[in-house]
């Protein structure tokens, strides 16, 4: 009886408290988070020890881990995912910070060139992959016969053992590396300008104040750009499969592409194995590394 | 005296280099997507002899039973839904862990750094989709695309939610309002901006995704933009003109977001770079 009877403020205070912000708003989007991506997560690290048809499940133990290590196509992919995922992270930062560096500096055709850098993060990793196959060609392609045109021997790119990786990381460089320089934009723009005058001030030339500060107070938008191309590198797959399908061979091979290939194979336990070992891979990789980025970032 | 020689050079040396390596693979698109099927095989970066754009693209659109067509239908019936759903559930989650601390927002936020980091794992999601008859259907795919979206745009609407000033969603409570009817008619018009960019740059992703079809929508009777592309490759290897078309034409939506919603699509990419 005394609970039924409050003041009319009490009440209000009560109810704005406990559900203006109802909890229950998480469910709907939970509903689907847990069902179809943390169920399906939790479900690898059991599947990935089995071997499995969907029907039938036979439990192997660490059987698909020693496959996956012991066959030699896939641990190229294996260590093909950490090459790929830094080549293509470190090629973005240094692009990036370039290019953003110079569009933010006073020159003519601005704004057309910050569109057209940006333009190809637009177009599909599938669209873009089948466009570089073909001006990559060996003997037909574009990139080569510009290159005879001035007496230089192009590499057979994608379809070089040697330079396949390494072609198709070029190609996901060409397409990424608008995000990045739209991100050291937005960062560039933060720093206050009159650092740089007093800079000026005492003598400091063009390299020392990037040196001394652009390099220090980008750096918010170094970690966004490590990361997010560290977490879209690891995990790629698109790209990849749409130029060389992991070829020749299997030297341009990833995780991702190696899971795929399992998948098609109908080696459902195998392939779930590879997604468990890329879990791990971008876990142990991206963690520490965002950490330790936003570590320094509060003791400075 | 506002361009200094300097600026000049800079700039035409920088114009210059963006064509080479920017410009001529996309005319190198358009125009062996205009030309005959032996000429496109050349690869060369010529205007062609004989043009055959309309050609081509009537071809394109008919081929095996306007496969094509279909596949636009398709990939705008699950752009539209699976962004309208990943946005109206993202923004209640992030205007809730925005606005109310408590012991739940280490959990939540922990499961969308998660949903950002960790790859989906493929087969044991095909198994759960196959538990409730969703694989291989486009309702599935609709779903898939908006769980996988979510996290990204939750980050976005609880960065944008902090903006708005906290007596408003008040002072409707105050009036009798309940919870969903703040949320709609008070907070959710206010998130406008930010809706903006969630949309546009979302509907680009899902429009674009590749592997997301590929495996959960395989099968040419449900086929996205994409998978025609990735199909007509296998398939029609000999004809570089017909695939180049199919190129251009599922580049111009993307191309057209681009041309309306370029300031959006930036802010929504760069979010986060200041702050870090």
């Amino acid at each position: 009886m005394a609970q039924a009877v409050t003041a009319p403020g009490a009440v209000a205070k009560r109810r704005s408290v406990k559900s203006i912000y109802p909890t229950w708003f998480y469910l709907p989007a939970g509903l689907l988070y847990v069902v179809l991506f943390a169920l399906p997560t939790f479900a690898s690290f059991y599947f990935a020890f089995t071997r499995w048809s969907l029907q039938d499940v036979e439990f192997t133990g660490w059987e698909n881990f020693v496959t996956f290590f012991s066959e030699p196509q896939l641990r190229t992919g294996f260590i093909n995912t950490f090459v790929y995922g830094f080549v293509t992270s470190g090629a973005k930062v240094v692009l990036g910070l370039a290019l953003a560096v110079l569009l933010t500096s006073q020159l003519i055709g601005r704004g057309y060139l910050r569109s057209v850098v940006f333009f190809p993060v637009l177009v599909s990793a599938i669209g873009v992959g089948i466009t570089f196959k073909v001006l990559m060609d060996p003997f037909d392609g574009l990139i080569n016969e510009s290159l005879s045109a001035l007496g230089i021997t192009g590499p057979a790119w994608l379809t070089d053992p040697q330079w396949a990786l390494m072609s198709v990381a070029l190609i996901d460089v060409w397409k990424g590396v608008g995000i990045a320089t739209l991100i050291y934009i937005a960062g560039l723009a933060a720093i206050p300008q009159e650092y740089y005058e007093a800079a000026k001030v005492d003598g400091a030339g063009g390299w020392k104040a990037f040196r001394s500060i652009t390099l220090p107070l980008v750096r918010p938008a170094t970690a966004t750009v490590i990361l997010l191309s560290l977490i879209g590198g690891l995990r790629s797959f698109d790209l990849i499969w749409a130029t060389t399908r992991g070829g020749p061979g299997f030297t341009s091979d990833v995780i991702a592409s190696v899971i795929y290939k399992q998948y098609q194979a109908g080696f459902y336990g195998l392939s779930t194995a590879g997604n468990v070992v890329l879990f791990l891979v971008v876990t142990a990789i991206v963690v520490p590394i965002s950490t330790l980025l936003n570590r320094r970032e509060v003791e400075r | 005296m506002r361009n200094r020689p300097r600026e000049i050079v800079l700039g035409t040396v920088a114009i210059l280099a963006s064509v080479v390596v920017f410009i001529v693979p996309f005319v190198f698109i358009f125009l062996t997507a205009a030309k005959t099927p032996a000429e496109a095989a050349e690869f060369g970066f010529s205007l062609p002899t004989e043009w055959a754009i309309w050609d081509n693209l009537t071809t394109v659109l008919t081929v095996r039973n306007n496969l094509i067509v279909r596949a636009f239908v398709n990939s705008t019936v699950i752009t539209v839904l699976s962004v309208a759903l990943m946005v109206v559930l993202a923004a209640m989650v992030g205007y809730v862990l925005q606005r109310r601390r408590s012991r739940w927002n280490h959990v939540v936020n922990f499961f969308v750094l998660a949903g950002l980091i960790v790859p989906p794992a493929v087969v044991p999601t095909i198994w759960v989709m196959q538990g409730l008859g969703l694989f291989k259907t486009i309702p599935g795919m609709i779903l898939i695309e908006a769980t996988f979206g979510l996290s990204f745009c939750i980050l976005l609407f609880r960065a944008f939610v902090s903006t708005i000033p906290k007596e408003l969603d008040e002072a409707a409570w105050i009036d009798g309002a309940g919870p969903l009817r703040v949320f709609f008619s008070v907070v959710v018009p206010l998130l406008r901006p930010v809706m903006v960019t969630v949309v546009v740059v979302q509907a680009v992703n899902v429009f674009n995704d590749f592997t997301g079809p590929l495996y959960f929508l395989p099968g040419d009777d449900n086929a996205t933009v994409q998978l025609t592309l990735y199909n007509f490759q296998s398939q029609t290897m000999s004809q570089w003109n017909l695939l180049f078309m199919d190129i251009l034409l599922i580049t111009i939506p993307p191309l057209v977001m681009y041309i309306f919603f370029n300031r959006q699509i930036v802010a929504g990419m760069t979010s986060g770079a200041v702050k870090g």
